[in-house]
């Protein structure tokens, strides 16, 4: 897998810390932020772990709200 | 490499659907609503027919449905929906008309709509959430409730002595003649949800090909009302509801 | 086109008038004394001539609900049943007043309460006229006096419901549903084009294309402040309905010493019972309503000043006469009689009662 990477861009105001992102992702890429909330006060998922990335989508198909964008390249 | 040279639109491999619009979704984190919401834009975009595709909303908590995918809705009363498609999709046989139905909208009040309309074979597609409760009121008892669990209204477990059985739609709409698709999925882990996609896009190819009824049933976390985190939700709904709601097509001819 | 007179039941005449109308669907559940509607739908097959959808529903409720899918789409739509039925119709028929649609609703009243009975009545005065199920609304309530009626208030009400965007209601009773009279049937009119419904109700359900916002037709409306206005739109169009669309009729009230209100039926036992007056010289009018809601009290409180005494004759324990009485506002007595339970008075007995109470 080590030709493929990916990144993942969530909508932090739409996103509501649900977690289900985090669980669903193979390479334990996102977290939820431990400390930041967004305007509706939920701690919103991110990228912590970006390097380990490889765009497989998990993250987005399961996120209820749609809040997540998935990009990938080939090296 | 730099993330920023990843994130350019020829990369994109995920984004929320086109036809999902940008409102806020009221449903609370982590509920498989937003979930199937997207399957649904999704094949409609795929099959071209947004122009031609009229849904009709529940009373429940998807009630609001018709404010999140840009297509013509009808909001039903509370059960009726299935009635309401059998009229419009008469009328207007060319269209595609689904109906988006929760477990007390479609399996208590509105039993007799769901049955009928499926006997009569009408070419409509039923999604039917299945969550064993009443979301939107605040975590009542559902018909589909499993027995010993709780809900507000059986706080001490449900007692089939007082409440009767959980009721299995999928299989009672199996024995019914006009229905030609019913089949049973969950959209809790991405396998799950790439199956309940080609579910929903079958269901919604037999409508258009005039095939018959067709009702997907997805059985669903309602972490609010059972009282869990998103995730231990999708956890329980595996251990507990898959005995009762087993996975899988029941009928596809 | 030729007229072509018939000999048939008020029921079949709204069957008929409702295929020659151009009507797009009819969604029923089989109830006496009315179930002729459907049964002559199904007989013509209009779904083979013009169009037109029948269905036989699973019950009231679904056949309601029917007509409010088919609503929302623009269709010109309507349902048929007799009072159990109509009660069980009241959650629709709230909906679509409630998401402003027009629809057609016809209720051959039988007498009640409860499953009752199924003879003539008009019993159901008060769910049609004041709305019928929740919230606040109204429907144009139309109250057909013989067969001819019955087959031109089927466009009527049609045209009405289109017209204000609200449901009607034909309200007859057994008597005019069951009873056989001539009738010169309309010509057949084209049903709309999917093109014109889309052009002339920019509202209906059909399909989203590219150049608009979705439409999404609901009663529901969280927000109290938007459903405050909500319902003074509603109030507004009951208003232009009051200013705009009454309808009555008038025989001999000019020079009347007593007046008689009554409607359908009734009124046409009240017509015999004016004669049977004359005859023994005493001056009776007949104002019978044609639209009950919108009620004609204009049109009975400018008699309130010439006649001694005003009969609301119905066949029920007293509902119009309440409306009869906030009409003339205490001007001049106001009495009521009826008889219930299915039975049909004669006309002498409307004219006892009339000499007993005001004379």
């Amino acid at each position: 897998m080590a030709n493929i990477k990916g990144a993942v861009v969530v909508n932090k105001e739409r996103c509501k810390g649900c977690d289900l992102c985090v669980a669903a992702c193979p390479c334990q890429v996102l977290a939820l932020q431990p400390t930041e909330v967004n305007d509706k006060g939920y701690h919103y998922a991110f990228m912590q772990n970006p390097d380990a990335c490889i765009g497989c989508a998990s993250c987005g198909l399961v996120c209820p709200d749609g809040c997540i964008t998935v990009y990938k390249v080939k090296l | 490499m730099d993330i920023n040279e990843i994130i350019k639109p020829e990369n994109m491999v995920y984004t929320k659907p086109r036809l999902m619009n940008d409102n806020p979704m009221h449903y609370c984190p982590g509920c498989s609503h937003g979930v199937v919401h997207k399957l649904i834009a999704e094949v409609i975009d795929e099959m071209g027919i947004e122009e031609e595709t009229i849904g009709i909303a529940p009373v429940g908590c998807a009630v609001f449905a018709y404010n999140y995918l840009d297509i013509d809705w009808i909001e039903a009363a509370h059960g009726r929906a299935p009635a309401i498609a059998s009229a419009v999709k008469r009328l207007n046989p060319k269209k595609m008309v689904f109906t988006y139905q929760g477990d007390g909208d479609l399996a208590a009040i509105g039993t007799a709509e769901t049955i009928h309309a499926c006997n009569r074979g009408e070419n409509i597609a039923i999604i039917f959430i299945n969550n064993g409760i009443y979301g939107m009121t605040g975590g009542q008892m559902a018909p589909t409730t499993l027995e010993g669990m709780k809900t507000s209204t059986c706080p001490y477990g449900r007692n089939v002595a007082l409440n009767g059985y959980p009721l299995r739609i999928a299989e009672l709409v199996e024995r019914v003649d006009g229905t030609c698709y019913v089949t049973r999925q969950s959209v809790h882990t991405p396998a799950s949800i790439r199956k309940a996609k080609k579910a929903i896009r079958l269901a919604f190819e037999n409508a258009m090909a005039g095939k018959g009824t067709s009702l997907v049933e997805i059985v669903s976390t309602c972490n609010s009302g059972w009282k869990m985190s998103p995730v231990k939700a999708n956890k329980w709904m595996e251990e507990n509801m898959f005995a009762k709601y087993p996975m899988g097509d029941l009928k596809n001819v | 086109m030729k007229e072509e007179i018939k000999l048939m039941k008020g029921n079949e005449a709204i069957a008929h008038a409702a295929i020659r109308y151009g009507a797009d669907g009819y969604f029923g559940y089989p109830i006496t004394p009315q179930s002729e509607v459907m049964e002559t739908l199904m007989e013509e097959m209009p779904w083979e001539t013009t169009g037109m959808v029948v269905l036989q529903a699973e019950s009231e409720v679904a056949a309601i609900n029917m007509v409010y899918g088919g609503a929302c789409c623009g269709k010109a739509v309507m349902t048929s049943s007799s009072s159990p039925g109509v009660s069980l119709k009241q959650e629709g028929i709230s909906y679509l007043a409630g998401s402003e649609l027009p629809c057609l609703i016809v209720n051959v009243m039988r007498g009640g309460p409860g499953l009752g009975t199924i003879q003539p009545s008009q019993a159901d005065y008060f769910q049609a006229t004041k709305g019928g199920g929740h919230g606040d609304y109204h429907l144009i309530t139309l109250a057909p006096a013989s067969v001819q009626e019955m087959a031109d208030f089927v466009a009527l009400g049609f045209d009405l419901a289109f017209k204000y965007r609200n449901p009607a209601i034909i309200l007859a009773d057994g008597v005019i549903g069951q009873m056989m009279e001539k009738v010169v049937l309309p010509p057949f009119r084209k049903r709309r084009t999917e093109e014109e419904i889309r052009a002339q109700n920019p509202w209906a359900t059909l399909g989203k294309p590219k150049d608009r916002k979705r439409n999404v037709i609901t009663s529901l409306e969280l927000d109290p402040a938007i459903m405050e206005q909500n319902n003074i739109r509603f109030q507004a169009t009951y208003k232009r309905i009051s200013e705009n669309e009454i309808r009555f009729e008038e025989i001999n009230c000019e020079n009347a010493d007593y007046l008689i209100v009554a409607f359908g039926s009734m009124s046409r036992i009240c017509q015999k019972t004016i004669e049977l007056a004359a005859e023994e010289g005493i001056k009776v009018g007949l104002l019978r309503p044609i639209t009950l809601w919108p009620f004609p009290s204009e049109a009975i409180a400018k008699h309130a000043v010439h006649v001694k005494g005003i009969l609301s004759a119905e066949l029920n324990a007293g509902q119009m006469v309440e409306d009869v009485r906030l009409a003339v506002n205490g001007k001049v007595k106001v009495e009521h009689f009826g008889r219930l339970g299915g039975i049909v008075p004669t006309p002498d007995e409307v004219l006892n009662a009339l000499k007993e109470k005001l004379m």
